[in-house]
């Protein structure tokens, strides 16, 4: 079924990408085409598995995720990623959803970290677990607005950094997330560029993450997102829920405030 | 309570009001660039040939780093701007212009320097991610103004083919903390692949001057 929607996606993007002349129609198109693809997103698929995968026992302790806490008590689900990052007394740091999946993992199943973190991003032939529950996680939150809280001194920290983080020139091409989520109105190639320094970029932007790829055939969080541009950046690799990775997410959700949460989303 | 009680309170709440504004406002500016600093150097790992000492940064990346989202002081950016041109290196056997069709291939290609990528193969400018360059390419990016008809705009004497190489070897030379990559300063592009570069600018037999 996914591929047959693949097929029809891949062949509804090469209709609308080849044949026009100037870039604001094509420009239109690519919209028109991504406002099509809005029917029918392949992520229910992994909303599904996550909630399943949540609901049933696994790792050395036989437990299921029923009772993690994503913030708002144990168990609660709903509404509780667009309070995300936020401070977790009992591990005494901010978390993102990935970083409390890993923790949850750890302790309620009695996972080694390493398992917990194991294959972050998968692949047709690897599917990610860890994919699966933020698809169904994050699906909680849909149309519940953002609301993440820097009253913690540390969140406040994490989001002071994650802004340093954002501005941070590195690398043989001096690139910096500003480099291209710094002004409004810009594209690369012909692919919309979200300011994150703006309230209306940073709520559209975040507000649609995680997504399922087209061009991948997957569902990619926001620790993939952050690792994939920083492979752009010319960095080395991101680690996988690294204190960056947390801080920098914590500057973009907080810059996503009021925004109502509207993902998982589809993606070209 | 006597007066010296009175006077002790008032400092007291004074210290407690600033302190908690100080703990409102969250680590100074200063603090907070270290901490990042500290916290990248924890986070990424090197993979392929990109190696952690990517994130230690020269002058130029941690100037414009501090003063990014703020007004450049001018003595910033004269220092950046001066430093860099006294850096630029050109062609060592006079020529600015290569072969535009090796250039236009150049600035097609998007690959090079990421850990994904083949450090045996040459890596590209990708100048259509961010530049319009010829009318025929309509897949091209915002983020830095359009080239096309850079030539025929400016004329194709020495110093405009001298400033083009300039820009294209380091950007940073002419307008402090640009997005553009420093090409040849930072060693993306070999002298060779600058020439086809500049000759896609400047030939005027290349379609971004037709």
């Amino acid at each position: 079924m996914v591929g047959t929607i693949r097929a029809a996606l891949a062949a509804a993007a090469i209709a609308c990408a080849v044949p026009l002349a100037l870039a604001q129609s094509a420009a239109d198109e690519i919209e028109k085409y991504r406002q099509a693809l809005q029917d029918g997103n392949p992520a229910e698929l992994w909303e599904a598995r996550g909630e399943e995968m949540w609901k049933k026992p696994a790792g050395p302790k036989s437990a299921s995720l029923e009772r993690c806490d994503l913030g708002k008590g144990p168990g609660v689900v709903k509404g509780a990623y667009a309070e995300m990052p936020r401070y977790f007394a009992d591990a005494d740091r901010v978390m993102d959803l990935e970083s409390r999946l890993v923790w949850c993992r750890v302790t309620l199943q009695g996972m080694s970290e390493a398992d917990a973190k194991r294959n972050p991003f998968g692949s047709p032939e690897r599917k990610s677990d860890i994919e699966a529950l933020v698809a169904y996680v994050t699906g909680q939150s849909r149309g519940v607005k953002m609301n993440v809280s820097l009253e913690h001194p540390k969140m406040r920290e994490a989001y002071a950094v994650g802004e340093k983080i954002f501005f941070f020139r590195g690398g043989p091409h001096d690139f910096a997330c500003a480099t291209c989520h710094g002004e409004d109105g810009k594209r690369i190639r012909l692919q919309d560029l979200p300011n994150l320094t703006s309230k209306a970029g940073a709520q559209k932007g975040y507000s649609t993450w995680p997504a399922y790829r087209v061009s991948q055939g997957e569902l990619r969080t926001f620790q993939w997102r952050l690792n994939d541009c920083f492979r752009q950046q010319r960095f080395p690799e991101l680690d996988f829920t690294s204190p960056a990775s947390v801080a920098l997410t914590t500057f973009l959700a907080y810059n996503a405030n009021g925004a109502a949460f509207d993902a998982p989303a589809i993606k070209r | 309570m006597n007066h010296r009680h009175a006077i002790v309170l008032a400092f007291a709440a004074a210290l407690a009001i600033a302190g908690c504004a100080a703990m409102q406002a969250g680590p100074s500016d200063a603090e907070a660039r270290a901490k990042a600093a500290e916290l990248m150097k924890a986070s990424f790992k090197e993979r392929g040939q990109a190696k952690l000492d990517r994130l230690t940064q020269d002058e130029t990346q941690a100037a414009c780093s501090q003063y990014a989202g703020k007004e450049l002081p001018k003595d910033v950016a004269a220092k950046i701007e001066q430093a860099n041109l006294a850096a630029i290196k050109y062609p060592g056997n006079g020529q600015y212009l290569g072969d535009w069709k090796r250039g236009e291939q150049i600035a097609q290609r998007g690959t090079g320097f990421q850990y994904s990528d083949d450090p045996a193969q040459p890596s590209g400018a990708n100048c259509y991610a961010c530049h319009q360059l010829t009318k025929q390419e309509i897949s091209y990016g915002t983020i830095g103004p359009s080239l096309y008809n850079f030539g025929k705009l400016r004329g194709y004497g020495d110093d405009i083919k001298k400033y083009a190489w300039g820009k294209v070897w380091n950007a940073e030379a002419f307008s402090a903390c640009t997005n553009m990559p420093r090409f040849g300063h930072a060693g993306i592009l070999t002298e060779a692949q600058v020439q086809d570069v500049v000759a896609l600018l400047m030939d005027p037999a290349s379609p971004v001057n037709q």
